[in-house]
């Protein structure tokens, strides 16, 4: 059997407060997570469980502070090599135009052609006319579209995604979450997906993970979401098939959504 | 009447025949106040007084005159005042930049280097000119470390701060997309840092062209600074007032051309008053 994609170990992140190094801020506490060679798994749980935290580990961004990941059967030191990352928040450099954006990682690598990879890739996400604008000067459908296209253009093995469309208007959204699934089932890249929205999840994933409220959170249920492929976003929704998996997840995912919500009260 | 006054009310439309009129209501009453016997004395003893303490404008349009046309002879003083201000300006930034961008860095060197630079930047750095002046001799180069250490303080913190405030998810970007230390330095603080210069640069412009005059005003043989001082020495206030108007005129140039430059390279950059032209 191959190794898997991605694989965090026993991973724990305890972060020390800035001003007080005596408090120690737990943010996620023995987590295992595997994700397979060209799976596409969700993590969803309540708000500040930890889930970017997660996908920081997993970037390399972020050494965990006890655990281990594996990356293809190798232990990740450093920046994940393999790995694309897609923000949450707005990523693309604003001193260059869409078409250099998506280039930057080609340039980076010293790419030749790196130019007509950027074009290609651009008009694939729908942009193609839009090469020679500032980010400023694009909405913010276009720019997540940007952010993707510059994401894939590097043909990672690895797709990490952090609530990419969270601030996307619902219809942007749906089109660009058909995009993607469209995109991923031509090349099968393993991807971890983090979101919020539990609909979302169980419309694009193969498997959703959820996440106990904060802190120290960890994964507390595991779904293989089996709905046929190729699937619509909006459309798989009305199916009985999904209405019975969101039953079963939100089951397991209200107690900890509330909980949150009360630590957010009460902080 | 009433027609009359709405075309001439102040608006928007007429501002620019306001602006003029306005300069030329401050240049006619300078004219009525200081030509003697035009009109009786009031503050001063005799007629002659306010012409001494504040030129007339007549003799100094003449002197401009005579600078730009009849003489021609202003041209190499303002040649020397333009490449003082200029090498102040390129020197200075290129040092702030680099500097600024090694301590954003570095946050060691920055602990270290801080008392110094607030004492450096606190210090009237006018002050200085004479050093300068026995270091590096009465020609351009004094004035241009002048005009440096105005311009380089202007540019370092501006670009520190520029570095400080790069966002760390377009950061986390770059490394994602593989930039290794010198593309990120290259490719994301740089751009980061110069945006702030760009923001700074009327001010830096500005203060190299200060440091160029101040200090051919202190010392030189050469620049439009130099005229003054000379007129200064003979009690020509005419002259003096003539050179004031030329600095004037020329730093307004100078601060336009930097806004044109301005616009030019920051063109990334979302401006309030321009709509997104898609």
């Amino acid at each position: 059997m191959t190794a898997p994609a991605l694989q965090l170990a026993d991973v724990s992140c305890t972060f020390a407060d800035k001003h007080n190094p005596s408090q120690r801020y737990t943010a996620v506490r023995d987590v295992n997570l595997t994700v397979g060679a060209g799976e596409f798994v969700s993590v969803v749980g309540p708000t500040g469980c930890g889930k970017s935290t997660l996908l920081n580990v997993a970037a390399g961004l972020l050494a965990p502070s006890t655990g281990q990941v594996t990356v293809f059967g190798q232990p990740l030191t450093g920046i994940n090599a393999r790995a694309g990352y897609m923000f949450q928040a707005e990523s693309l450099m604003p001193w260059r135009t869409a078409a250099q954006n998506v280039m930057a990682g080609l340039e980076f690598r010293g790419v030749l052609d790196a130019g007509a990879q950027a074009d290609t890739w651009l008009k694939r996400v729908g942009l193609g006319g839009f090469g020679d604008r500032y980010p400023h000067q694009l909405s913010g459908g276009m720019r997540k579209r940007v952010s993707l296209a510059q994401t894939l253009v590097l043909d990672p093995d690895i797709i990490l995604m952090d609530e990419p469309f969270s601030a996307l208007d619902i219809q942007t959204r749906q089109l660009m979450e058909n995009e993607v699934l469209a995109l991923w089932a031509e090349k099968k890249k393993a991807v971890l997906f983090i979101t919020h929205d539990l609909d979302e999840a169980i419309a694009m994933s193969d498997r959703v993970v959820c996440l106990s409220a904060g802190p120290a959170s960890h994964p507390i249920g595991e779904f293989a979401i089996d709905l046929v492929r190729p699937r619509d976003v909006a459309e798989v929704r009305a199916t009985p098939r999904f209405v019975e998996l969101h039953q079963a997840i939100w089951g397991v995912l209200r107690e900890e959504v509330l909980k949150g919500y009360q630590q957010q009260l009460a902080a | 009447m009433s027609g009359m006054w709405t075309f001439i009310k102040p608006s928007t439309r007429n501002l620019r025949v306001w602006q003029v009129g306005l300069l030329v209501l401050i240049f006619v009453f300078w004219h009525l106040a200081t030509t003697p016997g035009l009109i009786p004395p009031i503050v001063f003893e005799n007629d002659q007084q306010a012409a001494f303490f504040f030129g007339e404008p007549l003799k100094v349009f003449g002197r401009i005159w005579a600078w730009f046309f009849t003489n021609a002879d202003i041209y190499q003083h303002l040649w020397v005042t333009l490449l003082e201000t200029v090498l102040a300006f390129g020197i200075g930034t290129v040092l702030g930049l680099a500097c600024g961008l090694w301590l954003a860095l570095s946050p060691l060197a920055a602990a270290i280097a801080d008392p110094y630079i607030k004492a450096a930047n606190s210090m009237p750095r006018v002050i200085l000119a004479p050093i300068f002046a026995v270091w590096f001799g009465l020609g351009i180069a004094s004035k241009v470390a002048l005009g440096v250490t105005l311009v380089f303080f202007i540019v370092f913190f501006n670009v520190y701060q520029g570095v400080k405030e790069v966002s760390p998810v377009v950061l986390a970007n770059a490394r994602m997309l593989g930039a290794s230390q010198r593309q990120l330095l290259r490719h994301v603080y740089l751009p980061s840092a110069t945006s702030w210069v760009f923001s700074s640069l009327h001010t830096s412009v500005g203060l190299a062209f200060v440091g160029a005059v101040v200090g051919e005003y202190l010392g030189s043989s050469r620049g439009v600074g130099y005229l003054i001082l000379q007129a200064e020495g003979a009690f020509d206030i005419n002259t003096v007032m003539a050179g004031i108007l030329v600095l004037t005129v020329f730093a307004l140039m100078l601060d336009a051309a930097v806004g044109k430059i301005e616009a030019r390279l920051m063109k990334w950059q979302p401006s309030t008053a321009q709509s997104e032209r898609l």
